[in-house]
């Protein structure tokens, strides 16, 4: 067993596997020096019968993670596809590290570890051919889980080669030879995900699959009103009914992150857990957002909108004494409503619950929070619980948070016995978790040549006691700052009690409809084509911020995705009255996006797609070609959807719609052709969960806009302003 | 592969071309039979409701939502679901064309899709856009795969894209 620093926690190994094979992995620094350790799990295991296997570390919620990462392994191990079989790894981040399948961050942070890694595993299996053959290993190539002596005509396979590799030291991870992207066989070819046959057969694959021996089904009723509790409740009524196996309150931490108070019922099949709960009677003591209100938020934002706001963000140059001095000024204000996730898989999870062992079943896409609650709030060890990562049906974000995870856990042992917790479609949205409403109020000043001198921005969004709630900040770099020479951004934060979360490109999903539609306003007001006024507002192709820094903007990449999409898109030409072109770039999640959009408008004011054409720049390399236009393509009608139709009201601290009818997802007859396009530069490859969304309700709004000349400051649209 | 009923009251069903007999109410939807009774968990449950099509299932080749369908008014049908499926040619062809087409993101949807594709092309060999949509409205996809599922469609069906 040999190892070898990956970093300050973690470190590579590699040993024998039993039988005869190579086994490596990673593992907590100062793990036992063991191949066979509790604790250490491989990456990479290769048997005596050439059968390897690779470990994907992240949880798969739709991205085709499980496809992507392994990808690169294999490409640097010189295994063909086929010859691999791809396993889930079980959350432990002593382990693996970060596991979250969140901010677009997979590719990013594994695109080099991951080839690094495979790369190891073949420099091994060559040496340990090299001392077989007795050849110097530079005369050896590989392929196909072969290495071969073309000059003798010899070759072994990794399984043969795999006993003696695992007895070589472990070569440097950081000097390792990787293959040149140019000679790649896997890696940027288009390939379908590793569970298509078990998805499309019916396979049990997702978390509302598990089943475990004895297991009960639980419901959890919660009220309406975030942070409220229970009084009193009709147990013994409903503990009498048919299949109903217990019933008793759970009275929760107060906290609706972690386990909030209800009711928790235990029943034979969900059906008699559903009729229970429409038995059960409870007496809720609402919580502190029972006065809070959409309509209320609203009035509140409107009241801002003269003021400035308390809170600081950035300031650029003297906005105060500019916007007097320009030549052409303009007041706006827009609005983005709260929104649900609305995964088509609820929430659920599996929990066994065994003296001071918690094993789950869990569809999350961000399991240690889960498990840090469950350890405090039940007094166990984080180690003491085990987290199988199930396929995630759906995430947008909606599976970061772990409140049905500690839900389960809890309820599991407080019944005795394992239990499936199920939130219904009505849990689901009701105890959703919200995307931040927001409101902008906007100024902008124009000089004589049209071009932005002066931007100010009051943002009015959520938290609690001036201090912005989750997802529900700007940053200070946020789109056009840095790129106007008087700026100033400050913000208002209103209470909310009800819990805010991350929503596929968060906060940017409502930041792009702002700004690229606001920006689209001053093109008009400046008379300038919208194309052309975005190309001088982003100015000289340059790195605006240092190179170092996340939040650096790089103008030539934002222009090259702009260029892309109006190309595509046939910019500029001819349409017919009531239709119209819209464009808009967004940076997010350090991908570049442009959209462009083309929309018919109806005299009745429905809005009619009728074609897209997005262009990303995500970096040198796309890794599956397929997964990514998959994406793209995803996130532009996630994005339309929203638009057109989605808000989750508060009234009296709840959320008033209920399942898919008041809150609806697009379908079919309304998704229109997208065209995918990637613009590659020379950077490192980063991710693609998210930056296609935010630039998309903008090249909507503006599109509309352009066929019909009725700005839309609002989501989701309102298609009576566009009646003839 | 079934779980074996056991109780007074079964109720005697054809699931996938096997005699079943279910223990279950007859007011519970087949939903929750398929899944909690029988063990075949391929039919989701998205919405309770009839809004989502992630539970679609064929009763005798039709389309049926399974959480709007109690176990009481099945009576003989047979019921097809998705794990039955390939039991056809045409549902092989489907199955293997979502596949290479890489059709799903997380694949929730995928099974109801499916169920609803394939009654569709039984009913509409050759469908036209309009058919596709007319047949596959009902059926949600939070993932937004709609592009690559009418791809899948025509390529079986054998019409242009």
């Amino acid at each position: 067993m040999n190892a070898l620093a990956l970093n300050r926690r973690q470190m590579l190994f590699a040993g024998a596997l039993a039988g005869g094979g190579l086994w490596l992995g990673a593992g907590p620094a100062g793990a036992a020096q063991d191949g066979t350790a509790a604790g250490l799990t491989a990456f990479i295991r290769i048997g005596p019968d050439n059968r390897i296997t690779i470990v994907s570390q992240n949880p798969e919620i739709g991205q085709g993670i499980k496809t992507s990462i392994p990808m690169l392994i294999v490409e640097e191990l010189d295994a063909d596809w086929s010859q691999v079989t791809i396993e889930q790894a079980n959350a432990d981040q002593k382990i693996y590290g970060r596991q979250v399948a969140g901010g677009s961050m997979a590719t990013t942070l594994l695109y080099d570890s991951m080839r690094r890694t495979g790369a190891v595993a073949r420099a091994m299996l060559v040496q340990a051919a090299a001392t077989r053959l007795g050849v110097p290993a530079g005369e050896l190539t590989t392929g196909s889980a072969m290495v071969r002596h073309a000059a003798s005509n010899r070759s072994l396979s990794y399984g043969a080669l795999a006993a003696d590799a695992a007895t070589l030291p472990l070569p440097d991870l950081k000097t390792v030879t990787l293959k040149d992207p140019k000679t790649f066989k896997l890696v940027g070819k288009p390939m379908p995900g590793v569970d298509n046959m078990k998805v499309v057969t019916g396979a049990p694959l997702f978390g509302i699959d598990a089943t475990v021996p004895g297991m009960k089904i639980a419901m959890f009723v919660k009220c309406p009103c975030y942070g409220g509790t229970v009084g009193s409740a009709n147990l013994d009524a409903v503990k009498a009914m048919k299949g109903v196996q217990n019933a008793f309150i759970v009275p929760g931490n107060g906290d609706d992150y972690e386990l909030a108070a209800g009711v928790a019922i235990i029943a034979d099949n969900t059906w008699a857990a559903m009729k229970a709960r429409e038995a059960l009677q409870v007496e809720w003591a609402h919580g502190a957002g029972a006065e809070q209100s959409s309509e209320g938020f609203a009035k509140a934002a409107a009241a801002a909108a003269n003021a400035q706001g308390a809170v600081p963000i950035f300031a650029e140059g003297d906005a105060a004494a500019a916007m007097p001095a320009a030549a052409k000024r303009l007041k706006a204000s827009y609005h983005y409503p709260f929104l649900v996730h609305a995964p088509l898989e609820p929430m659920n999870c599996t929990a066994r619950v065994d003296g001071d062992k918690v094993e789950l079943w869990a569809p999350t896409q961000n399991p240690e929070p889960g498990r840090a609650s469950i350890a405090k709030l039940m007094g166990v060890a984080p180690e003491a619980v085990v987290i199988h990562m199930m396929r995630c049906g759906g995430g947008f974000g909606r599976r970061l948070t772990t409140e049905y995870m500690v839900e389960a856990a809890w309820i599991a042992r407080e019944a005795k016995v394992p239990v499936k917790l199920i939130w219904t479609r009505e849990d689901d949205t009701t105890r959703g978790n919200l995307r931040p409403a927001g409101w902008h109020h906007l100024e902008a000043g124009l000089d004589a040549t049209g071009k932005v001198t002066a931007w100010t921005n009051h943002f009015v969004s959520f938290g609690k006691a001036g201090k912005f709630g989750r997802a529900a900040a700007i940053d200070t770099t946020q789109f056009p700052a840095r790129f106007v020479p008087n700026f100033r951004c400050d913000a208002t934060v209103l209470d909310l009690a009800a819990p805010t979360n991350f929503l596929r490109a968060p906060a940017n999903n409502g930041f792009g409809f702002v700004m690229q539609s606001f920006i689209d306003e001053l093109a008009h007001l400046a008379g300038q084509d919208p194309v052309a006024f975005r190309r001088t507002l982003l100015g000289t192709p340059r790195l605006v911020g240092p190179s170092d820094k996340r939040d650096s903007y790089d103008a030539a990449r934002a222009l090259g995705v702009l260029d892309k999409a109006a190309a595509m898109a046939g910019w500029g030409r001819k349409l017919p009255k009531r239709e119209g072109l819209g464009i808009a770039f967004h940076f997010s999640h350090l991908g570049y996006f442009a959209t462009a959009m083309e929309v018919a408008v109806a005299d009745a004011g429905d809005v009619k797609v009728k074609k897209v054409w997005a262009a990303g720049d995500v970096g040198r390399q796309i890794v599956n070609p397929s997964g990514a236009i998959n994406q793209v393509q995803g996130s532009v009608i996630d994005a339309i959807g929203s638009a057109m139709g989605q808000a989750a009201t508060l009234a009296g601290g709840a959320i008033e719609q209920r399942n898919y009818d008041g809150f609806p997802i697009m379908r079919m007859p309304d998704a229109p052709p997208i065209e995918v396009a990637f613009v590659m530069s020379d950077h490192p490859p980063t991710g693609l969960g998210e930056p296609a969304y935010p630039a998309t309700p903008p090249a909507l709004a503006n599109a509309i806009f352009a066929a019909t000349g009725v700005r839309l400051r609002s989501l989701p649209i309102d298609t009576e302003l566009l009646k003839v | 592969m079934y779980k074996q009923a056991v109780g007074e009251n079964p109720v005697q069903m054809n699931i996938n071309g096997k005699a079943v007999a279910v223990e279950a109410d007859g007011d519970m939807p087949l939903l929750w039979a398929l899944r909690d009774v029988i063990g075949l968990t391929g039919t989701k449950y998205g919405c309770g409701a009839g809004l989502c099509g992630a539970c679609t299932v064929h009763l005798d080749g039709a389309p049926v939502r399974a959480c709007q369908t109690p176990v009481g008014d099945v009576g003989t049908a047979k019921i097809t679901t998705i794990e039955g499926l390939s039991a056809s040619e045409l549902g092989r062809k489907l199955q293997a064309a979502w596949a290479a087409l890489d059709v799903p993101q997380c694949g929730y949807c995928q099974g109801g899709q499916l169920m609803a594709a394939a009654a569709l092309l039984t009913e509409t060999p050759k469908p036209s856009d309009d058919d596709i949509d007319a047949a596959m409205a009902g059926n949600l996809c939070r993932c937004g795969t709609y592009t690559r599922i009418r791809a899948a469609i025509k390529q079986v069906a054998g019409v242009t894209a």
